[in-house]
């Protein structure tokens, strides 16, 4: 039996489908990062999870509880980072973690759980005067009070400043280097692509590709290709006297050549040599995990997990969501 | 015994919260006493101060003994009342200087007084006053009784009805007695029910609760921390009222076991009604204006600051619905007047509210989101 058991879950809120039929599994000890823009249903989903919501249908195993019907007993064997972590406003990060242990009635090293965290340092400063990291770290804090097995963080470094981040980046890693399951949702490509084992990226209620990212790449994205700087002219020749297939890119002024085999790459590098015609820096690539997910849910995802440059319709059906 | 822990627990988190916290502790303990230091001051004394009144007299003698100066000797008798202070004036125009000087309380003693009263002619004195003031009602009962006190003297009668004054409960009864248990009904009510309504819309939009229901703490065992917390509260604020109370005012307080249901079930009732209006409302915005609409009522209308007897039947109505007119007719019926069977009946109506209100709010109190 695995951690995590999904299949077909929905959860629908009036006549919105905000998760629509979707299906994984999360393995033991692995990092499992849900990735996607706002409104996805990334939330959601962890939040069935964590039994903090009720879904409509599908099936859902944690730790083989049902999350909704056996939530209490589920608690005790999970952490869980909400989105937007606060706590009580006029409470020290060491007194809360007191509090935790007590109403998990457990012996716990509060010194040791905020070295754990790397909040040793705010140990006695009151939430309220915490900053957006440190409050964030004490959430994880929070998290770790039962020694659960499995953690759910729901978009744990949103809105945080790049150092911030990176020093929660650290923070998972060592919970991921002794053992514990992790359930991640952002929509930061560089914090899945950093912290996770597998990912699965989410758009309109829908798994939209699952696997380890360079599976992802793999399977959604195009293959290894040549790309050279120069004119039309240099593609027409190429594509003339080669039998390759050659696209160029007018606004970039940049010739792609996909790469069935390594050597079609000598064919076309020959053709360009032979025009005569002037050619500028050539590399090869593939598309990066980036490069998928624009193409996955049709647009870019800035800071706040908007999408921007999609189309009007798409748009508007991600406003409704939410 | 892991509710017990667990209760506790919440308790000394959210007792150290509150108590760092310089907003609460000044509505939760100074307020009250600020209250009962303005209301004391405003009627401390009631009995020594006099209504001051404007007379003119305009009596012509005769003047010759001043046993003859009756309407001298009338004015001397209304100033040893107690009641009114006589203030005498010279003036042409005797409603003009009335309104010059703001007041619309005046006594004219009409001309040849003296003289008809000597010879048993009828005599006609003017009273002004405002009759919706309550000063006006003081002021036309001692010229009556001081008139008909000289009605007898004239025909040299004498008095046979007299009467003995006494209070119940106290032996002196001073104003700020009155004053304490309907202040110790406000104290009971505006800390729980403003907090609650606070803290219970506020943990939901930012999720608290949520945060609250990943832990072992049930949303009952929470509900009785705030409770429990808000008793110990109400306690602190009771006592510190009294003692400023006896010890500024002189007041008399009657401090019984019988207070006890008062002062915890109170704080049960208001922390649950809180909670309550926190819970059924969407947002923050919304919770505090039916808080208000909730609260204000009972903050005047239900013998807190004054009693109800002088409301019109209506509004006396009204009162008879609002729980907390229960808790302060209560805290009157132990501390003023010692009736303690009217205070058990006050006390059972107050806890089959409380029961009723305590189960809906910890019914429709969600955790968790469907």
């Amino acid at each position: 039996m695995k951690p995590i058991e999904v299949k077909n879950l929905q959860k629908t809120y009036g006549d919105l489908k905000a998760v629509d039929g979707i299906s994984f599994v999360v393995n033991e000890g692995e990092v499992f990062g849900l990735l996607g823009p706002n409104g996805a249903g990334k939330t959601t989903t962890i939040e069935i999870l964590e039994g903090l919501r009720e879904r409509d249908g599908g099936e859902v195993k944690v730790l083989g509880c049902d999350p909704w019907k056996d939530g209490y007993s589920l608690h005790k064997k999970i952490g869980v980072i909400p989105q937007e972590f606060t706590f009580f406003e006029k409470t020290s990060p060491r007194e809360a973690i007191v509090y935790y242990a007590d109403l998990f009635n457990i012996k716990v090293d509060p010194d040791q759980i905020l070295r754990d965290v790397l909040l040793e340092d705010s140990a006695k400063t009151l939430f309220d005067n915490l900053s957006g990291g440190q409050k964030q770290k004490t959430g994880l804090a929070l998290s770790l009070v039962n020694s659960p097995d499995m953690l759910f963080l729901d978009e744990p470094t949103t809105g945080l400043d790049p150092n911030a981040r990176r020093a929660i980046w650290e923070v998972i890693r060592s919970l991921k280097a002794k053992g514990k399951t992790i359930i991640l949702t952002t929509h930061y490509l560089d914090e899945a692509e950093q912290l996770s084992d597998r990912v699965a990226i989410m758009n309109h209620g829908h798994i939209v590709a699952m696997g380890t990212t360079d599976e992802i790449i793999s399977q959604h994205g195009s293959g290894e290709r040549l790309e050279i700087n120069g004119e039309e002219k240099l593609a027409e020749y190429i594509k003339a006297n080669t039998e390759l297939q050659v696209n160029y890119d007018t606004a970039k002024c940049v010739i792609s050549i996909p790469l069935n085999k390594k050597i079609d790459a000598l064919a076309a590098l020959a053709a360009a040599e032979q025009s005569g015609l002037d050619w500028g820096e050539i590399q090869t690539r593939r598309d990066s995990l980036d490069d998928v997910f624009i193409n996955l849910v049709s647009g870019e995802v800035d800071e706040q997990g908007e999408i921007v440059s999609e189309d009007a319709e798409s748009q508007l059906s991600r406003k409704r969501r939410r | 015994m892991g509710s017990g822990r667990r209760i506790l627990s919440d308790f000394k988190v959210f007792s150290r919260g509150y108590l760092r916290n310089k907003f609460g502790l000044f509505f939760g303990l100074i307020f009250p006493v600020i209250l009962i230091l303005i209301f004391g001051a405003i009627f401390s004394g009631n009995s020594s101060s006099t209504i001051d009144i404007y007379t003119q007299n305009q009596d012509t003698g005769p003047f010759e003994s001043p046993q003859l100066d009756i309407a001298s000797q009338f004015l001397q008798a209304l100033n040893s009342s107690s009641t009114i202070r006589v203030i005498t004036v010279e003036t042409s125009n005797f409603t003009n200087y009335l309104a010059e000087h703001s007041s619309s309380d005046g006594i004219i003693i009409p001309a040849n007084f003296s003289a008809n009263y000597l010879a048993a002619s009828p005599i006609n004195i003017t009273v002004y006053g405002n009759p919706t003031s309550s000063t006006n009602g003081i002021i036309v009962g001692t010229v009556s009784a001081v008139s008909n006190l000289f009605n007898l003297q004239r025909f040299n009668g004498e008095a046979v009805i007299g009467f003995t004054q006494s209070t119940i409960g106290f032996e002196n009864p001073q104003y700020v007695d009155l004053l304490i248990p309907g202040l110790i009904g406000f104290s009971i009510l505006v800390s729980p029910m403003f907090s609650l309504v606070n803290i219970s819309s506020e943990y939901k939009k930012n999720k608290l609760f949520k945060q609250l229901s990943l832990t072992p703490i049930t949303k009952m065992e929470w509900l009785a921390s705030k409770i429990l917390w808000y008793i110990v509260l109400t306690l602190a604020s009771f006592l510190l009222m009294v003692a400023v109370g006896v010890v500024v005012f002189g007041a008399h307080v009657n401090l019984t076991l019988g207070l006890l249901p008062f002062l915890i079930i109170g704080p049960t009732l208001f922390a649950s009604l809180g909670m309550l209006v926190g819970t059924v409302t969407k947002n923050p915005e919304t919770a505090g204006v039916i808080g208000n609409i909730v609260t204000f009522p009972m903050m005047f209308l239900a013998g807190t600051f004054f009693p109800i007897s002088i409301m019109p039947d209506y509004l006396q109505n009204i009162a008879h619905v609002l729980p907390l007119f229960y808790i302060v007719e209560g805290l009157n019926n132990v501390m003023v007047y010692g009736n303690i069977t009217g205070a058990l009946i006050d006390i059972a109506i107050v806890s089959v509210i409380t029961v009723i209100i305590f189960a809906a709010a910890v019914k429709l109190f969600k955790w968790r989101e469907d």
